[in-house]
């Protein structure tokens, strides 16, 4: 019997895995899978667009996306400000939301880029839409310096709710920009009284939509276990280490082995 | 509440009086900005004139971080800031203060970059009375982001590095409505710089509304 026995270890290799998350990516592999091949071989080309309208199935579904990473980074942080339902595991659903919201944002600038490049001839245009995606990224890139500063747990939680809330008023006035202002971008394709997009393409873009919200949802629930382990390791990485070396002090001084025991080898002597 | 942000207003202002930063670092360093500008611009004078209501207000946002840096370093020494969270003073009338000192300095900064726009770039007035409220309102907004975040960064190691990457972003609408409606102002579009007003009044009215509301809880953290 030891009496410095270390505590029970955290199992060998925790994981973010389980048959739920496996479900769900193998369901998100699939319909990803399924959108680029409607999207590149049974939808046929636009009549204006011709084969550029194939972007449309990637780029407005990856800003939605971005918008709702951004979303349920707000409303996490308003679950945590609210005393009622304050907990650290939604300071960390919020962090891991704005992560995957800022990728999925950063994809939707590269993609809007190329599509953009395609049709317009230039890369980048200064339009209201564009630029309130970009300024929207870059919110949102502070919001993540915030987060990723020193203190108290407590402390950065909550600077880091009350920053999410206000880069989130951004969102809505992105997602308007092209009703209120006249902007190069186009306006709404689906969210309207009469669809300007129908038969295939309408099925493959509504199909895309489904599929990179499932692989957001695939991503989020990772990463949000990530943040969660890192918490963990944060709390019980110091006390384990410092048994860890306890119990090598107390059996080596118990038992020394031979290779303690016997004198340290000379230098060679060059 | 009013009392209060009197009271610290007052009190940031006489710091600012007496350490004279703003009147020896800020304001010159807002010139240097003008004289920089020219030197980009290879003193193409028409082109400085055109330029002139974007490139002030590049310089504000500019000096308004300095500003903005300055009103929480004063409270970083000697336990200042635990005095103030301790001195009952209501918090959003903290916030009012803070961002109304921040305001006074920048407007001051703003008489004198005009100054200095007029006489280096050679730029004329047409419509003082929209530059004046152009003005009012964009320094409002920017006083009560750059007091918002400024209180976010308040107190944390990268705090010089972070703030620009905050504010910057968000002050962004500032930059464009007011640069559109100096336009107008000094006749250089023949755009309706009046309506370029809500938009500042919108900003300006959000953070005063949010920092009243949160400036407290971060108040507790910094």
């Amino acid at each position: 019997m030891t009496t410095n026995a270390a505590p029970a270890a955290p199992s060998r290799h925790p994981g973010t895995g389980n048959l739920t998350t496996r479900v769900l990516g193998v369901v998100a592999l699939v319909a990803l899978a399924l959108t680029a091949w409607l999207g590149l071989v049974v939808s046929p080309p636009d009549v204006v667009q011709g084969q550029l309208v194939r972007l449309i199935y990637v780029h407005p579904a990856v800003a939605t996306v971005a918008y709702l990473g951004f979303g349920v980074c707000a409303l996490s942080s308003l679950a945590w400000l609210w005393p009622r339902t304050r907990s650290r595991r939604w300071d960390a659903l919020a962090g891991a939301s704005a992560e995957v919201g800022v990728m999925f944002c950063a994809l939707t600038l590269a993609t809007g880029s190329i599509w953009g490049r395609a049709s317009w001839g230039v890369w980048w245009t200064w339009d209201a839409r564009l630029t309130l995606t970009a300024l929207l990224f870059a919110v949102f890139i502070g919001y993540l310096g915030l987060r990723r500063t020193g203190g108290s747990p407590e402390g950065r939680a909550r600077r880091s709710a009350v920053a999410a809330i206000v880069c989130f008023l951004v969102v809505p006035v992105d997602r308007e920009a092209t009703n209120w202002w006249q902007t190069l971008h186009q306006g709404n394709t689906i969210t309207r009284s009469n669809p300007t997009i129908h038969g295939w393409q309408l099925a493959t873009i509504s199909l895309s939509f489904v599929a990179f919200c499932l692989l957001f949802a695939w991503v989020l629930i990772h990463r949000y276990r990530v943040e969660l382990l890192e918490d963990r390791y944060e709390h019980e990485g110091f006390a384990l280490a410092l048994s860890q070396r306890r119990a090598e002090g107390t059996g080596a001084a118990a038992s020394p082995s031979p290779e303690a025991a016997a004198p340290a080898p000379e230098a060679p002597v060059r | 509440m009013w009392r209060d942000a009197l009271l610290v207003a007052g009190k940031d202002l006489r710091v600012e009086a007496r350490s004279r930063v703003a009147t020896n670092q800020v304001a010159p360093y807002a010139l240097v900005i003008l004289l920089l500008f020219g030197f980009a611009f290879d003193s193409n004078r028409p082109l400085l004139v055109q330029a002139g209501p974007g490139l002030f207000w590049v310089a504000v946002l500019l000096c308004s971080l300095l500003a903005v840096q300055r009103s929480f370093a004063i409270e970083a020494a000697d336990g200042a800031r635990d005095g103030l969270r301790l001195s009952g003073l209501d918090p959003a009338g903290i916030f009012l203060g803070k961002a109304a000192a921040v305001a006074a300095v920048l407007a001051g900064l703003e008489v004198l970059l005009g100054v200095g726009i007029v006489i280096l770039y050679g730029t004329g007035l047409h419509d003082p009375l929209l530059l004046i409220a152009t003005a009012v309102l964009a320094t409002a907004g920017l006083g009560a982001a750059g007091t918002v975040y400024g209180i976010m960064a308040a107190g944390l190691k990268v705090r010089e590095t972070l703030l620009p990457l905050l504010i910057l972003p968000v002050v962004a609408p500032v930059l464009l409505a007011a640069t559109q409606a100096w336009r107008a102002a000094l006749g250089l579009s023949a755009d309706n710089g009046w309506r370029w007003l809500t938009l500042l009044g919108c900003f300006a009215a959000i953070y005063l509304t949010l920092g009243v509301l949160g400036f407290g809880t971060l108040l507790e953290e910094a």
